[in-house]
């Protein structure tokens, strides 16, 4: 609690003691006034301060006008236990809402603790602690165990293992060497490193991921709209509903020469005021929205503002790139076919050919072949463009390319069943065989669609501009049925749209490795980057973003967004549904004071207690 | 040009006053106010001073919310 807070505190547990006192003790008449002023003043002088300059300033419609006018009002009638209770019990539930809003602050601020405070410069062969701000692009800066990234870079010196959980979520340590990029906001956990930077410090990683999770919550919600509107209006009426209450009946009833029961009527107003402090709902929808846009940012979800995550929570219709978003998007030896030779000789064959070569084919090769290729053995490399290579290798000719190098050497080739990229290896004129190149699918991106049916996304559908057969056994491998396939980026905004027109039920969401995907991205309902650590342009384009590459995190991104968006509803109901209730039994005159302290005070510390959960996304 | 401040206030329902009484200042194009991160973002319009224009935004929050503060 802060000073603000305990002053307050004390300022309750002393009125409480002494209205308890007072109630107790046999005085009458304007003694009794006098003494109950005392309790009254200390709990309530803020706020009939802050009354009288909103009528000063013309701003007569707030909680504090209605306090001070029930209160008032209750004391002038001769109740004086109510009229300072009313008080004592509304300046705690403002404590609560205080305490709770500045709690969740920080839980918030501590899971999105990734601001790093300094950064370490070596200076005349000494470290020296400066602000990141003032490093600039290109220095060296140093990061010892334990310390946390500063600014985005890469690794010139030592090798360490990397702590990413602040930022994507994922607990499992990242290796990282000389050469290999590094960003701000992960840990580093053992190795002492030296990281050349390649970003300013406010254009690194951390800062913009802080930037877009701090001003999330100026996008506002169609809710938090609502509620804005409706406190706006809601007040005054209920003021003006108040005033008709305490005069109307009297008057009416005086007309027919019945007794007017002044004091009645008014304390059924005064009631009617107390209930309807709309601060319950005022504080709990933004608070609701805060907390799960915090609880996904944990979970590796930014989410750039309310409004995406109401738009998220009504997702039906989910369209995927396939290329780095369901896939790797890096190629992979899959099989090996109609060998003549081991395996592994084939392999090493065909990778030796080809180690002079940049190609991600020959890359691929060399992964899959795994040992180290002395060069020695290569000699006489012939490169046959838009064919293959021809080389020796340990004194054989080995060829190894597409279907038209084996025709031009006169090898009789095997053709393959397989999808994917084909190496046809012929060794000293023979044909020895085929390697089968295919991208291969995310460790779960099968789990990840079947989560999304789960979640009731009724429809899912794969673009991508890769050829067809490839698309088709990818798609079918997921259990997509919906694919198009040999779309140009263009083409897929196209499809989006299309698909857009024929879904008037729910919302849209594409998602896509963010590279080339910016338009579609942008055309969507709901734009999801993933994968997109470092990415800027996906950042940008994006509404929601992934910060690893896990296609899991679709499904939970959605199951986050319905969480909050019911916590929202629930307390809209809750609330409007509880005041509008003791309303009616305020203006019947069968609520008294105390169901008046409940619907306001007990109202709100519930939905912000409910707001809260939001937070927690875990299990989800 | 856009500017973030930070502020201080104790209760949502008088953060969104003082985003409706930064909006209507003169020389602001559009403000918000993000009563959970207690920042205010004010986009000034061309021209626009922010300096001068910020003194009388809190000038007019301090209207509409007399526990407020605008640290500029």
């Amino acid at each position: 609690m802060n000073k603000k807070q305990k002053k307050m505190l004390f300022r309750i547990l002393l009125a409480a003691a002494l209205m308890v006192i007072l109630s107790l003790l046999p005085v009458k008449g304007y003694a009794r006034f006098g003494l109950f002023m005392i309790p009254y003043l200390i709990i309530g002088y803020d706020i009939l301060k802050k009354a009288g300059k909103g009528i000063l300033n013309r701003q007569v419609f707030d909680e504090n006008f209605l306090m001070a006018v029930a209160t008032v009002g209750a004391i002038l009638l001769g109740e004086y236990t109510e009229g300072v209770a009313v008080m004592l019990f509304y300046q705690i539930g403002e404590l609560f809402q205080s305490y709770a809003v500045g709690k969740s602050r920080r839980n918030i601020s501590e899971l999105m603790d990734i601001r790093p405070d300094y950064a370490n410069v070596e200076r005349d062969g000494k470290l020296e602690k400066v602000d990141p701000d003032e490093v600039a692009v290109g220095d060296i800066i140093v990061v010892q165990p334990g310390e946390k990234i500063p600014i985005d870079g890469q690794i010139t010196e030592g090798s360490t293992t990397l702590n990413t959980s602040a930022l994507t979520g994922e607990s499992l340590p990242r290796e990282a060497g000389v050469g290999d990029a590094v960003i701000s906001g992960c840990i580093n956990m053992n190795g002492l490193i030296h990281v050349r930077t390649t970003r300013e410090f406010g254009e690194s990683t951390a800062s913009k991921i802080l930037e877009l999770v701090e001003n999330s919550s100026s996008r506002k919600s169609r809710s938090e709209n609502f509620i804005t509107k409706f406190a706006r209006y809601y007040t005054p009426a209920v003021c003006y509903g108040a005033l008709l209450l305490a005069f109307a009946p009297p008057v009416i009833r005086l007309c027919l020469h019945m007794s007017p029961d002044w004091a009645d009527w008014i304390m059924r107003a005064l009631t009617f005021l107390v209930i309807s402090c709309p601060c319950a709902l005022v504080i709990s929808i933004p608070l609701s929205f805060f907390a799960g846009i915090g609880g996904a940012s944990n979970a590796g979800i930014l989410v750039k503002g309310s409004n995406y995550l109401e738009t998220l929570a009504q997702t039906n219709c989910v369209v995927f790139d396939k290329t780095g978003t369901m896939t790797q998007g890096v190629f992979e030896v899959t099989g090996i076919h109609h060998n003549t030779l081991p395996e592994e000789k084939l392999l090493e064959y065909a990778a030796c050919a080809e180690c002079h070569s940049s190609h991600p084919i020959s890359k691929s090769l060399q992964k899959a072949y795994g040992k180290a290729i002395d060069a020695a053995r290569v000699s006489d490399v012939q490169e046959i463009s838009g064919n293959g290579v021809i080389a020796k290798v340990d004194g054989h000719e080995v060829a190894a390319g597409n279907a038209k190098l084996m025709s031009r050497i006169g090898a009789e080739m095997q053709e393959c069943h397989s999808v994917g990229t084909l190496v046809h290896v012929a060794v000293d004129g023979a044909y020895a065989g085929h390697i089968v190149i295919s991208d291969v699918l995310k460790p779960h991106a099968k789990d990840a669609i079947k989560a999304l049916k789960a979640a009731n996304v009724s429809r899912a559908v794969m673009l991508t501009g890769d050829m067809r057969a490839v698309a088709e056994q990818t798609a079918q491998e997921l259990g997509i049925t919906e694919v198009y396939s040999e779309l140009l980026p263009a083409d897929k905004v196209t499809q989006v749209e299309r698909l857009l027109s024929e879904n008037k039920k729910g919302k849209l969401a594409f998602v896509g490795d963010g590279i080339n995907d910016a338009p579609v991205l942008s055309r969507a309902d709901i734009g999801i980057a993933m994968g997109a650590l470092g990415s800027d342009a996906a950042i940008e384009a994006a509404d929601i973003v992934l910060m690893d590459d896990d296609p899991m995190k679709i499904a939970k991104a959605i199951r986050i967004a319905r969480k909050c968006i019911r916590i929202v509803y629930e307390n809209i109901y809750f609330a409007i549904g509880v005041k509008v209730l003791c309303l009616i039994l305020g203006a019947l005159g069968i609520a008294n004071m105390w169901l008046a302290i409940f619907a306001d005070v007990g109202v709100m510390v519930i939905a912000v207690i409910n707001a809260i959960r939001a937070l927690y996304v875990k299990k989800l | 040009m856009k500017k973030t401040y930070k502020i201080d206030v104790d209760c949502a329902n008088c953060a969104n006053k003082m985003e409706e009484a930064a909006k209507k200042t003169a020389g602001v194009k559009d403000a918000t106010v993000n009563f959970m991160t207690l920042k205010m973002n004010v986009e000034f319009e061309d021209g626009a001073e922010p300096k001068e224009v910020m003194q009388t935004v809190r000038k007019n929050c301090k209207k509409v919310e007399d526990d407020c503060e605008i640290y500029l």
